[in-house]
């Protein structure tokens, strides 16, 4: 199987992950997306190290991982406070941060 | 020129002692009002009794020019100017003058002032008038000469201003600065000039530039004297800087007779005589020095005989005596000294008249018009006096003052020869004759016909303190002149400063003949002024349906309208202009600029509007042209 096909899947995969950043209001499905998006680099990360023989690709997908398991940490907890105050989780509702 | 030597050596304490005398004075304030007065009148009779050895130690030597060095003013590179004294003839009849009159006048002010809450105060700035004129006069270079001529600017400002409560004597003073300042520009040029063309202010430095072996062109001599005439202008009161001189008789009236008749406002004529090789050196500025004082001697002449203000008529008759000094050393070579003999002889009876004016003021509750005046001459016997023993010198009476120094002017004028010297002296002639038409107008209307006295007044004569010194100068009026030209007397004495005093071998007009004439045309003005004045019934207010000429008279030949409408007006219409393009121009481009800046910026800020997913498309979007971009370039 071509490998390019992998390609192609990670780039719907990153698509549909930017769509939903966009689109979503939900600040859960909104993270899920960046979590999606950050799967789809690693997918690509992956191929591209099978194509070129080389393991630094699959190395870079560890590290991403790693990152993306802080991200989790920090994010829920945040996304989590923010409910317990707001009683929403719609990211259009936070938006204090203004000029 | 010798080195000072004797006493000769002290000659700087005629500055120093009436500066620390005002200083003391000025600031030692309420605690000074009892002896103030007294320090302040002390003060200038000690240096006269000083300058009169002064006056001998320098007569006993052969060698008349005196320098005293004192130290090392500004030594900057190529550029020194030395602090000294000049005593030489030039200075020491103005050291004589202002010292003597002073000191007559300021034991005249104790009495004048004595129910004036201010008169330490007063007695301070006299002081410091005394102090900036002997310094003007003694300095050996014109930076010097410019301190004592900003000096005596301030004290005479000060002096008008004296009754700083009365709108009109602020408005004096100020008015007086402003012309005046107009003519220091014109001295500080002139000594610029010499600076940049000689590289030396002091006079024996500039000097040495001009008459024989002297390398200045005419036209540095023009420059220079034109310059100098500015500044001459400005402080003597001349056409066309006179307006200022009438108005300053706001001043108490000891100041209009020691600053605005007999010394300050003569400064400009010592300024002439003392750059006479200058002005030697250069016919065209003599011509208009002679331009000059011929037209401010008529212009004054003409105001003075419209004036009911009795100083304003004496101050309009200074305006025109100074005029006539001003012709004289215009006149140049062999002249000057005439200028200097008729400005001495003015010193003396002008003073006179100034102060019998003031003690006629001081008898009327301060009332100067002269037509609330008439019959004083029996209730005031010795004012009366000693103003006649004055207006006898002012008009040429025979063997009066005037009569040996202003007529000596006449014929200088004529002397001239050709057309201009015929101008000339038709032009004194007249004035001579308008001046005793313009005198006798105020002596009659003062002195004599019937009593038109406002019903509060009561005069009676002045004290001793006050008619002692009055009489001092009412002598000085009658014989000082013959003093003054007795045996070649001043004349001879300033030649080492202003050169030979020469007169005509030929007379244009023959002594006698020109004697008689002008005895006849003084004749002719007393017996208009009578006929106009003392015969008929002088109306106690003033008539309105008048002559042309009396109405010009009236209005100082509308030389105030004319300086307010071509000077004063577009001076206001160009400084508001500039005020408009100062609110609407400069700070509008300020203003504009950062209100622009202000909006747009807070225009600007509505990008962040706290929604996370705008951001993200926003980072989108910005990924998305940089990978763009980076293909266009790779692939093109």
């Amino acid at each position: 199987m071509s490998p390019y096909y992998y390609l192609v899947l990670s780039a719907a995969l990153f698509t549909i992950g930017a769509v939903g950043v966009l689109v979503r209001r939900n600040a859960i499905v909104v993270f899920m997306c960046v979590e999606l998006m950050l799967n789809a680099v690693n997918l690509t990360l992956v191929t591209f190290s099978r194509i070129n023989g080389s393991l630094d690709g699959q190395i870079m997908a560890f590290f991403v991982m790693t990152v993306a398991a802080a991200e989790v940490v920090v994010g829920l907890a945040i996304i989590t406070s923010i409910f317990r105050t707001r009683r929403s989780a719609s990211v259009d509702d936070a938006n204090l941060l203004k000029y | 020129m010798i080195t000072a030597h004797g006493i000769q050596s002290y000659a700087w304490l005629l500055v120093a002692i009436p500066a620390a005398s005002a200083l003391i004075l000025l600031t030692l304030g309420r605690a000074a009002d009892k002896w103030g007065h007294l320090l302040g009148a002390l003060v200038p009779v000690g240096l006269f009794v000083y300058a009169v050895f002064l006056f001998f130690s320098v007569k006993g030597q052969s060698n008349r020019k005196v320098d005293l060095h004192m130290f090392s003013w500004i030594p900057v590179a190529r550029f020194r100017v030395d602090a000294g004294l000049l005593l030489d003839p030039l200075a020491l009849v103005f050291v004589l003058l202002i010292t003597g009159v002073g000191s007559l006048i300021h034991i005249y002010a104790v009495g004048y002032m004595a129910h004036d809450p201010g008169r330490r105060r007063f007695f301070g700035y006299f002081n410091l008038f005394v102090a900036a004129m002997l310094l003007l006069v003694l300095a050996d270079n014109y930076l010097a000469v410019y301190v004592g001529w900003e000096g005596v600017g301030l004290a005479s400002y000060l002096l008008i201003g004296y009754y700083y409560t009365r709108p009109s004597a602020a408005t004096a003073g100020n008015k007086a600065f402003f012309a005046n300042r107009v003519g220091d520009v014109g001295l500080s040029i002139a000594i610029m000039l010499m600076f940049a063309y000689f590289g030396t202010t002091s006079f024996a430095g500039v000097f040495g530039h001009f008459g024989h072996g002297g390398n200045a062109t005419t036209g540095v001599a023009t420059a220079i004297a034109l310059m100098l005439l500015l500044g001459a202008c400005g402080k003597s009161g001349q056409f066309p800087l006179q307006t200022w001189l009438p108005d300053a008789m706001e001043g108490p009236t000891p100041v209009s007779a020691l600053i605005h008749a007999a010394t300050m406002v003569t400064a400009g004529v010592y300024l002439i005589a003392r750059s006479a090789p200058v002005f030697d050196a250069t016919s065209a500025a003599r011509t208009v020095v002679t331009i000059v004082g011929a037209i401010t001697l008529l212009y004054g002449c003409i105001n003075g005989a419209g004036q009911d203000d009795l100083k304003r008529v004496l101050a309009n008759s200074t305006v025109s005596q100074i005029g006539y000094m001003f012709l004289a050393v215009g006149l140049g070579p062999g002249v000057y000294a005439i200028g200097i003999v008729h400005l001495l002889g003015h010193g003396f009876f002008k003073a006179a008249l100034f102060l019998s004016a003031g003690s006629v003021m001081h008898a009327m509750n301060d009332r100067i018009d002269m037509r609330r005046f008439g019959g004083l001459w029996r209730v005031m016997p010795i004012t009366f006096f000693v103003f006649v023993c004055g207006y006898l010198a002012i008009i040429g009476f025979p063997f009066a003052t005037g009569f040996w120094t202003k007529d000596k002017i006449i014929e200088a004028a004529f002397d001239k020869g050709g057309t201009s010297g015929y101008l000339l002296g038709i032009i004194a002639l007249v004035g001579a004759g308008l001046t005793a038409f313009y005198m006798t107008r105020a002596l009659v209307m003062t002195f004599l016909g019937k009593r038109r006295w406002e019903p509060d007044v009561h005069p009676h004569e002045c004290g001793p303190v006050m008619w002692l010194p009055m009489a001092v100068l009412a002598v000085l009026s009658l014989v000082g002149g013959w003093l003054l030209i007795f045996g070649g007397g001043v004349q001879e004495w300033l030649t080492p400063s202003v050169g030979p005093s020469v007169e005509a071998g030929v007379h244009t007009v023959s002594k006698p003949v020109l004697t008689a004439i002008t005895l006849v045309v003084v004749a002719l003005g007393i017996a208009g002024a009578w006929v106009a004045f003392g015969t008929r019934t002088i109306p106690e207010e003033q008539p309105q349906n008048v002559t042309v000429v009396t109405r010009a008279s009236r209005r100082n030949l509308y030389a105030d309208a004319f300086n307010e409408a071509v000077l004063m007006r577009p001076g206001q219409w160009f400084s508001r202009a500039l005020v408009f393009f100062d609110n609407r121009g400069v700070d509008g481009v300020v203003n504009g600029l950062s209100a622009s800046f202000g909006g747009g910026s807070s225009r600007f800020r509505r990008l962040q509007s706290g929604f996370v997913r705008s951001y993200a498309l926003s980072m989108l979007g910005g990924t998305v042209a940089v990978i763009a971009v980076l293909l266009a370039v790779r692939f093109q």
